[in-house]
C-alpha cells in the first residue's frame, strides 16, 4: 500500500474552479446545494430519507411539539430492523419497550403520511437493505438515514450519510441539512483478489491499514480495477463500512452494473424516465485531472481472508498472520491493544487460527444480501456445522428471505444445521432478542466489534461470510482456503 | 437548545482512545421515545459490574467521588460508530456539557452540538498534559475566545509554569448558535421558500 497527500488550495466551501476536473463527489454535491452560509455550512437538499423505530420517535415528537408537519412525505421510506425479533414474527414482540418503538413509528408514520414497511410486510428488512432493493436508491442522490451504515448506498454513486435524531428533525421539517464539505480522498483497489478473498476482506484489510479513525473527515470514493469488477451487492459491503474509517461517507461511481442492479425494480425509473436518468448517471464519475486530497492504493493481490482480533474494527489481520504483540506497534496504541485483548482474553503474539468459535453470525446490512447467503451455500453445501456451534443466518430482509427460499438455499441451510432466521438486525448490536451471551466467541459478518456490541461481555471476531462459514464448520478459526476445492 | 459561553470546572478524565458510542450508551438501554433519563445509563457497562448490574466498578472514574464536574475529558477518536444521539443525550443528562479529546468522530461532534455539548479538540501533548493533572485542577473553557486553559492545579503540569492553555476551532457558524441557544432547525425553517424555489428549479 502507499498514500500520499495532496494538498490542493481549493477552498472546500467553494465549487472548484474552472480549469481542474471535479470529482464524483463534487458533481453530486453542488447539485444539491440550496444555498452555503458565509463562513459556515451549506444547506444541503435532500433526496430520500430512509428512518427506523430507534432513532426517529424523539425527532417526531420534535415536530409535533413545533406544530409542524413533515414537509416531504413521499421523500421518507420507514422501515422496523433493529427491534424486531426474528423467529416467529408474526407473534406480537415480547419486550416491550420494543414493542412500544415499532408501535410508535406506525403511528408516526400514519399521522405523516409516510410509506412503512413494517412487520409482515413483503418489503420490510434491514433499512440499507431494502432501499437499494427495492431501487430507491439511485445514483446521483443524497441519502440520509439516523443510522451511521447509510454510508452502505454510496455504492451506487449517491452521498449517503448517517445522521443523528436533531437531524432526522430537520430533515422531516425541511428535507434539508446543514453540512460543510468534507475533505476528499480516493482508495484505488487496482488487481485481482485471490481465491477465497472476498469484498469483505478488502475493506477490512483498508481498515487494517488506514485505522478505525483513518478517513475521518472525508469522503471516501472507492475505485480501481478490483471495485469495477465487483458485484453491487459486494461494493455495499464495501461502502457499508467506510464509516469504520470514520469516514463521513463512501461513494462508488456508477457504471453497467450499477444500472443493471436497479432496472426494473419496483421504484427504479421507468420508460421514458429511465433513459433520461440514465444519460444523467452516465456522467457521475471523476474527472480524469479531478484532485483528492488523499490518495491510497492497494494491490487486490496482497489481502488474503481477514479477521479481527480486538475492539475496533481497524483492529484487523490477515487470517495467517498473529495477533500484534506491544513491541509490533506504535507506542501510542499499546494500551489499547492490551484492553481489547483482556477484553477478548486472547495473547499477544498468538495465532488466531484454531481460535474455538461459539457463535457464528451471518447477517447485518454489510453481508446479508441474496450474493452473500448464496456464496455461503455453495461453500457449505454437502458439510455439516461443529457440533458445538451455534449458527444464525439472517437474511436482510423479506425479498432475500424469499429468494433463498426459492433457490433452494434454506434446504441447504438446515442440512448444514444451520438456523436461518427472519429479516432483521438481530445480532448484529445487542437490541433485540438476539444476544451473544457473555464471554462467548462470535464469528460475525457484521461491520462492529466494539466491546458488548453483540451483547454484554460477548467477544466478536469480524470477517467475510466465507471465514465466518469455514469456522461454523469446523468450530474454530479456519483459513477457508484450505476448505475450497 | 442552552447555550453556552464560559465554563470553569474540574473534570473527569476517561484515558481511553476510540470510545465508541456503544459504549458511551449500549444499545439495550436506546428503546425509549423520549430524550430524557438516558444519564443514568452513561457508559453502564464500564461503570457497573458485568454479573451484577447495580455494583459500581470502583475503577471507573464516573464512580471515584474526587472526579466531578461538567468537562469529560477523553482519549483520541471519541465517539466514533453507531450515530446514535442517545450518546449525546445521556452525556448531556448526566451534566457534562463540554468534551476534550484530541480527535472527535464526525457524527458524534454534530450530535453534540445539536445539543448544546461543546466538543474541545486539543493536540495529544495538550491532552495528555491535562490527563497528568490532579483532581482538584479546574479548566475554563471561553467559546467567544476559542480557549481551554489549566488553572488551579495543585500539581502543576511538568514544565507548564502551573498553568497551560491552547486554542481550539469551531466553525463561526456553530460557534455563534452555541453562544445564542440557537437550533439549526429553526434557521432551516426560516428558509423554507428557498428550498421550494430550489426544488422548483432543480425538477
Ligand atoms: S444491521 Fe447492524 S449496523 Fe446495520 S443497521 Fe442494523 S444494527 Fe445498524
Amino acid at each position: 500500500m502507499h498514500t500520499g497527500d495532496q494538498h490542493t488550495s481549493a477552498d472546500s466551501q467553494t465549487p472548484p474552479l474552472g480549469g481542474r476536473g471535479v470529482t464524483l463527489f463534487e458533481k453530486i454535491w453542488h447539485k444539491h446545494i440550496v444555498k452555503t452560509i458565509d463562513d459556515g455550512p451549506s444547506v444541503l437538499y435532500i433526496d430520500r430519507h430512509f428512518i427506523h423505530e430507534v432513532t426517529s420517535p424523539q425527532a417526531f415528537t420534535g415536530l409535533n411539539k413545533r406544530g409542524i408537519r413533515v414537509f416531504r412525505p413521499k421523500q421518507v421510506v420507514a422501515t422496523a430492523d433493529h427491534n424486531v425479533p426474528t423467529i416467529n414474527q408474526h407473534l406480537p414482540i415480547k419486550e416491550e419497550l420494543g414493542r412500544l418503538q415499532v408501535a410508535a413509528l406506525k403511528t408516526n408514520c400514519k399521522e405523516h403520511d409516510i410509506e412503512l414497511y413494517s412487520l409482515g410486510h413483503k418489503y420490510q428488512g434491514i433499512v440499507h437493505v431494502i432501499g437499494p432493493e427495492l431501487g430507491i436508491t439511485q445514483p446521483g442522490m443524497t441519502i440520509v438515514c439516523g443510522d451511521s451504515h447509510t454510508s452502505t448506498h454510496g455504492a451506487f454513486g449517491a452521498i449517503a450519510f448517517g445522521i443523528g435524531t436533531s437531524e432526522v428533525e430537520m430533515v422531516f421539517a425541511t428535507q434539508c441539512l446543514l453540512q460543510s464539505k468534507p475533505k476528499l480522498m480516493r482508495i484505488r483497489v487496482e488487481g485481482q483478489l485471490n481465491p477465497g478473498v472476498v469484498s469483505k476482506d478488502i475493506v477490512l484489510y483498508i481498515l487494517s491499514k488506514i485505522t478505525a479513525s483513518g478517513a475521518t473527515g472525508y469522503a471516501v470514493e472507492f475505485a480501481g480495477s478490483a471495485i469495477r469488477a465487483l458485484s453491487m451487492e459486494a461494493r455495499m459491503t464495501i461502502c457499508n463500512m467506510s464509516i469504520e474509517m470514520g469516514a463521513r461517507c463512501g461513494l462508488i461511481a456508477p457504471d453497467e452494473t450499477t444500472f443493471h442492479y436497479i432496472h426494473g425494480r419496483p421504484f427504479a425509473p421507468q420508460g421514458e424516465d429511465w433513459d433520461k436518468k440514465l444519460a444523467a448517471w452516465r456522467s457521475l464519475f471523476s474527472d480524469d485531472d479531478a484532485q483528492f486530497d488523499k490518495e491510497i492504493s492497494i494491490h487486490a493481490g496482497e489481502i488474503e481472508p481477514m479477521i479481527t482480533y480486538g475492539t475496533n474494527p481497524g483492529m484487523g489481520i490477515g487470517i495467517s498472520q498473529n495477533i500484534p504483540t506491544t513491541e509490533t506497534i506504535h507506542e501510542n496504541d499499546r494500551s489499547g491493544l492490551c484492553k481489547s485483548l483482556a477484553y477478548m482474553e486472547l495473547q499477544q503474539g498468538a495465532a488466531i487460527l484454531g481460535q474455538k468459535i461459539d457463535y457464528v453470525f451471518i447477517g447485518s446490512c454489510t453481508n446479508s444480501r441474496i450474493e452473500d447467503l448464496r456464496m455461503v451455500a455453495e461453500f457449505v453445501k454437502g458439510k455439516r456445522k461443529a457440533d458445538d456451534v451455534e449458527v444464525w443466518i439472517v437474511p436482510g430482509s423479506k425479498q432475500v428471505e424469499a429468494q433463498a427460499i426459492e433457490e433452494g438455499i434454506d434446504q441447504i441451510f438446515r442440512e448444514a444445521g444451520f438456523n436461518l432466521r427472519q429479516p432483521g438486525c438481530s445480532a448484529c448490536l445487542g437490541m433485540n432478542e438476539d444476544k451473544i451471551p457473555a464471554g462467548k466467541y462470535c464469528i460475525s459478518t457484521s461491520n462492529r466489534n466494539f466491546e458488548g456490541r453483540q451483547g454484554a461481555g460477548a467477544r466478536t471476531l469480524l470477517a467475510s461470510p466465507l471465514t465466518a462459514a469455514a469456522a461454523a464448520i469446523t468450530g474454530v478459526v479456519t483459513d477457508v482456503r484450505t476448505l475450497l476445492n | 437548545m442552552k447555550a453556552l459561553t464560559t465554563i470553569k470546572s474540574r473534570f473527569v478524565p476517561i484515558n481511553i482512545e476510540n470510545i465508541d458510542t456503544d459504549q458511551i450508551i449500549p444499545a439495550r438501554f436506546l428503546k425509549a421515545t423520549t430524550k430524557d433519563g438516558f444519564g443514568e445509563n452513561l457508559f453502564r457497562d464500564w461503570r457497573y459490574e458485568q454479573d451484577d448490574e447495580t455494583k459500581p466498578k470502583a475503577d471507573f472514574p464516573l464512580n471515584q467521588s474526587q472526579f466531578s464536574g461538567e468537562i469529560l475529558v477523553a482519549g483520541k477518536n471519541f465517539g466514533c460508530g453507531s450515530s446514535r444521539e442517545h450518546a449525546a443525550w445521556s452525556l448531556l443528562d448526566y451534566g457534562f456539557r463540554v468534551v476534550v479529546s484530541s480527535f472527535f468522530a464526525d457524527i458524534f461532534k454534530n450530535n453534540a452540538l445539536n445539543n448544546g455539548i461543546l466538543p474541545v479538540q486539543v493536540s495529544d501533548e495538550f491532552l495528555q498534559k491535562i490527563f497528568a493533572c490532579d483532581h482538584q485542577t479546574e479548566l475554563v473553557i471561553d467559546l467567544k475566545k476559542q480557549t481551554i486553559t489549566i488553572s488551579g492545579s495543585q500539581n502543576p503540569p511538568l514544565g507548564g509554569g502551573g498553568a497551560g492553555g491552547a486554542s481550539f476551532e469551531i466553525n463561526t457558524y456553530k460557534k455563534t448558535c452555541l453562544l445564542h441557544g440557537y437550533d439549526d432547525i429553526d434557521y432551516l425553517l426560516s428558509i423554507t421558500e428557498e428550498i421550494k424555489q430550489f426544488e422548483r428549479i432543480e425538477n
